[in-house]
């Protein structure tokens, strides 16, 4: 109880803190519809009206990952700057639970983001949005938005020794949105990237929105997509465990 | 000669002092993966779409992609002062202006060039665009006019980063109305018209479409006339930079705002 307390608490926090903050607040929210109008604009060229809501569906769920990204790429280097790290790993609370909420709010702050595409889809290029199955979408959204912050939070724990993790959550922005199949269909990339497609959780999720909204069979695309969300919280908690403990034995959680 | 010292060291000085660039933990994937994967991004939706050749988005986007380091370095070179706190010490120095801010443009346009040259290399290698070796010196002098460009239009942000405290937000809003704007990766004449006219006052559009007219078998005499647009523009983006610096020191003296924005 005092757990799931916790993650409300942080995620609530998290979100009104970074909401303040300018560059996530507006910025994060901007960015991806630069993305997502260069999108529409090559997707019109010859496009239909599908295509048109394909692309607006892959644009948004471009959003949310472009939030948490570099976000997970910088949330304990942030806390570092902070000189508030030792004092939430020395907490009573499983460091995970105050980490995980970081990035899950930025997801969320994405879903902003997504709805935004969405409305700029229809003012700008007047794209229509349908939705087939209503109840596989209402369920996949959120579920995509929580996957996409459990991988970020996997991310900010596999880059805890890196001082200049921001470059890498960065970097890791362009390669998830081609991968995932948000705009490309992953038929067309090489063979060898697939699998690397298959363990991720956006890709899934993708799929399920893509789905529930297109018409097509969402649901086990949307289980494989909380499956995966669920895996990334248990490595992730592992690693950070390893992590925290190689950082106290080193006397270096401050310094790397 | 103390001028010139300042431009050239001074510029260099302040070049090597950003954002820790020397580290290869940043250049590299900010600087190196970055753009290869936005051209692979762009390539395969281009794929996608079917609206162009994969020839059309290496180049598009290694030359748009010059716009990070040039836009970023150049607003931080000098707006970044003010966050470092060494801002009035600059300002208070008897130094010449243009040697210190426009000494700090050299390195970015020698750099922005680098790194758009990297990434049509690199692109090019992975998708397997072929480009003729005859080709390539006139396209290395397009992109050192391109980034040239870019730079002169950093200088802009950097004047209005001495206002607004987001630079970051600023360099990155402006990378997006470039990716947009200039034809990278939609064809200029798919573009709106209101668009395609805003295309051709922005820098970088230009250093493109020459860029792609060179890599299809045009003389650097061909595209002469793209070339002298964008620098010419480049040149109008740095005197217009120029003077909003000043501008804003001036104004930042006369409210005592220098250090606050």
């Amino acid at each position: 109880m005092s757990s799931a307390r916790l993650l409300v608490i942080g995620w609530l926090f998290q979100l009104k803190m970074q909401w303040r903050d300018p560059f996530t607040g507006i910025f994060a929210v901007l960015y991806p519809m630069f993305f997502a109008t260069v999108a529409f604009l090559m997707f019109r060229v010859h496009g239909g009206a599908t295509s048109l809501l394909y692309a607006a569906l892959g644009a948004g769920v471009m959003g949310i990952w472009a939030c948490v990204s570099t976000t997970s790429g910088s949330a304990m280097q942030r806390e570092r700057w902070h000189g508030t790290l030792e004092v939430l790993v020395a907490s009573p609370s499983p460091f995970a639970l105050i980490l995980l909420p970081v990035t899950v709010a930025m997801s969320t702050i994405g879903l902003y983001c997504m709805v935004a595409t969405l409305l700029w889809g229809r003012l700008a290029f007047g794209i229509n949005f349908s939705v087939v199955h209503w109840g596989a979408f209402v369920a996949a959204v959120p579920a995509t938005v929580v996957s996409i912050g459990c991988l970020g939070f996997l991310l900010a724990v596999t880059f805890v020794r890196y001082r200049t993790a921001w470059a890498l959550g960065n970097m890791l922005e362009y390669p998830v949105w081609l991968i995932c199949g948000f705009l490309v269909p992953l038929a067309l990339l090489p063979g060898w990237v697939q699998p690397v497609s298959w363990v991720l959780a956006p890709t899934w999720g993708m799929n399920a929105i893509r789905q529930s909204a297109l018409g097509g069979t969402p649901w086990p695309d949307l289980a494989l997509c909380v499956g995966l969300g669920a895996l990334y919280i248990a490595v992730g908690v592992l690693v950070l465990d390893r992590a925290l403990a190689a950082a106290r034995a080193r006397a270096s959680l401050s310094l790397t | 000669m103390t001028s010139l010292r300042i431009f050239f060291l001074g510029g260099l000085t302040s070049f090597r002092a950003l954002f820790g660039w020397v580290s290869p933990w940043i250049y590299i994937p900010t600087l190196v993966i970055g753009p290869l994967f936005q051209i692979l991004l762009f390539a395969y939706i281009g794929r996608t779409t079917g609206i162009a050749s994969d020839k059309f988005f290496v180049i598009g986007n290694a030359l748009q992609y010059a716009s990070i380091p040039c836009l970023f370095a150049m607003t931080n070179t000098v707006a970044g002062e003010r966050q470092e706190n060494t801002l009035a010490y600059i300002l208070v120095s008897p130094a010449g202006r243009i040697p210190i801010f426009l000494g700090r443009a050299l390195p970015v346009v020698v750099n922005g060039a680098f790194v758009a040259a990297l990434a049509l290399v690199l692109g090019g290698l992975v998708l397997g665009v072929h480009v003729a070796a005859g080709a390539l010196a006139p396209l290395a002098f397009v992109i050192l006019v391109t980034a040239y460009s870019c730079t002169g239009f950093g200088l802009i942000s950097a004047g209005l980063g001495l206002r607004i405290r987001e630079t970051a937000v600023l360099a990155n809003v402006i990378f997006g109305v470039l990716l947009i704007f200039t034809g990278a990766n939609v064809p200029l004449d798919t573009l709106p018209n209101w668009m395609s006219t805003i295309s051709g006052w922005l820098p970088i559009t230009h250093g493109i479409e020459a860029a792609r007219r060179v890599a299809d078998g045009a003389s650097l005499a061909d595209v002469s006339g793209l070339v002298a647009k964008e620098a010419a523009l480049g040149t109008a983006f740095a005197v217009l930079g120029y003077g909003l610096i000043r501008l804003m020191e001036r104004q930042a003296r006369r409210r005592a705002s220098i250090e606050v924005a």
